[in-house]
């Protein structure tokens, strides 16, 4: 099994390594497109802004790369949400992989959302063993509204779309990494994929 | 929903954990990691370490233990104490750190907010404020509470949400160590003033003092130490009974 995590320049990925190391897998941290082509499972990692982490996409290739993968591919919380067709924040054009936009929680509830919430309406084998109403920690401002390729829920402001899934692309919201022994479920989940 | 959180909080000196803890089952209450480990399992939220070493080599084990927090700990952490620049907190989010926490730094200079918040992103940026109240007046102090200024405990917190902080630490002087309770009133009026979730901290003495400080103060996380340490609070027990009390948790 042969993992990557795609390295390019945003935020804390250690973390995500670290929970395969825990799971007993070595993931390797690469931008390099052969390396990324050749793995097993593809996990697209963002933490921070999304107009300079699509800029960085950019300046190395990834963004057409990433798009033509065939293995599964998890994209986490800004992963996730640059996999979308756009998100208001920095007015980014995303990768267009999920047919959905990415918008900022209104001023009636705390921005960012920052904490344990839970998952519902599980609908893909990415969640198996997990239970609907179990809780995943989650760090995030703009949020991937409801929609088809929605695979599970959460409630903050309004019901948005905390994971989506189409073909061989998965996206969630919340980090599985940072989820206690359910978010290790999720991640050994993908693995079996 | 989204739930409250309930933070432990470790005073590291050295690369280890001081004030003490007396837990039961604890091969070295003294090594944090497996303090942290310990906290994960027993229901704990989040996790905070604050560094108190005043000295280089104890900065270095610092950051060899947010390494060995990361790779052993599934729940998310925060690292303060000592951070004044962009390369501190660089090394901290490299080693595995979730988010940081700045104090006196960012009100010497307030533009390190800003710094922060744009290269590494407001989710990961904690403003912990230290404030007294004097004479009515909510009282910003620097260096663990050692220095006051003449800074307003609620401009101050707006303006560091203005520049990007992602959340805000509010521990009052004025409670911390007595055990009677958090400072409600103040959270509740910051919760007015800023949009960006507040930890409370100062002040924990009992379980009551919890669902008072999520139900009056309206904070978004409890933050406490010695009641979780010496075994006076067991996380399984508040969360219940904050469960009982109509406060959403995780359990």
């Amino acid at each position: 099994m042969k993992i990557v995590i795609i390295n390019y320049g945003a935020g804390n990925i250690k973390s995500i390594q670290f929970a395969f190391k825990r799971l007993g897998f070595e993931a390797l941290l690469t931008n390099n497109p052969d390396e990324i082509k050749a793995a097993d499972k593809v996990i697209f990692p963002g933490v921070g802004e999304a107009s300079s982490a699509m800029q960085k996409l950019k300046e190395s290739g990834l963004d057409r790369l990433i798009p033509q993968l065939k293995q599964p591919v998890l994209g986490i919380c800004l992963g996730m949400q640059l996999m979308c067709k756009s998100t208001e924040e920095g007015h980014t054009k995303g990768l267009g992989i999920f047919d959905v936009d990415v918008k900022r929680f209104s001023n009636t509830v705390k921005v960012p959302q920052m904490g344990w919430n839970t998952i519902n309406n599980l609908q893909s084998d990415l969640f198996k063993d997990i239970k609907t109403n179990e809780f995943m920690y989650l760090v995030h401002s703009f949020y991937a509204e409801q929609c088809q390729e929605a695979i599970a829920t959460t409630t903050y402001e309004v019901e948005y779309a905390s994971a989506l899934q189409k073909d061989n692309f998965y996206g969630v919201q919340f980090h599985p990494e940072k989820s206690s022994l359910a978010g290790e479920q999720i991640l050994r989940n993908f693995i079996n994929l | 929903m989204l739930t409250k959180r309930i933070i432990p909080c470790l005073d590291i000196k050295n690369g280890r954990t001081v004030k003490g803890v007396n837990f039961v089952n604890l091969r070295d209450a003294g090594d944090p990691v497996e303090l942290a480990k310990q906290y994960a399992v027993k229901g704990a939220d989040e996790l905070v370490f604050l560094d108190i070493s005043a000295t280089l080599e104890g900065r270095k084990t610092m950051i060899e233990m947010v390494l060995k927090v990361a790779e052993q700990v599934n729940i998310p952490f925060t690292v303060g104490g000592g951070i004044s620049s962009v390369e501190d907190v660089d090394v901290l989010l490299k080693s595995g750190a979730d988010k940081i926490s700045v104090n006196s730094s960012a009100v010497k200079r307030p533009e390190l907010v800003n710094e922060l918040s744009s290269k590494f992103g407001s989710q990961c940026v904690v403003v912990a404020i230290d404030a007294k109240q004097v004479n009515g007046q909510w009282k910003v102090h620097l260096a663990g509470g050692s220095i006051p200024t003449e800074l307003d405990l609620f401009d101050w917190a707006k303006e560091v949400e203005t520049r990007g902080a992602g959340e805000i630490l509010f521990t009052s002087m004025n409670n911390d160590g007595t055990k009677n309770g958090f400072a409600n009133q103040a959270l509740a009026k910051l919760s007015e003033t800023v949009n960006i979730p507040i930890i409370a901290s100062g002040g924990a003495g009992t379980i009551q003092h919890f669902t008072d400080t999520f139900k009056v103060g309206n904070a978004d996380a409890a933050l406490a130490a010695s009641v979780f340490h010496f075994g006076e609070i067991e996380i399984k027990d508040l969360k219940e009974e904050l469960k009982q009390e109509g406060v959403s948790v995780r359990i």
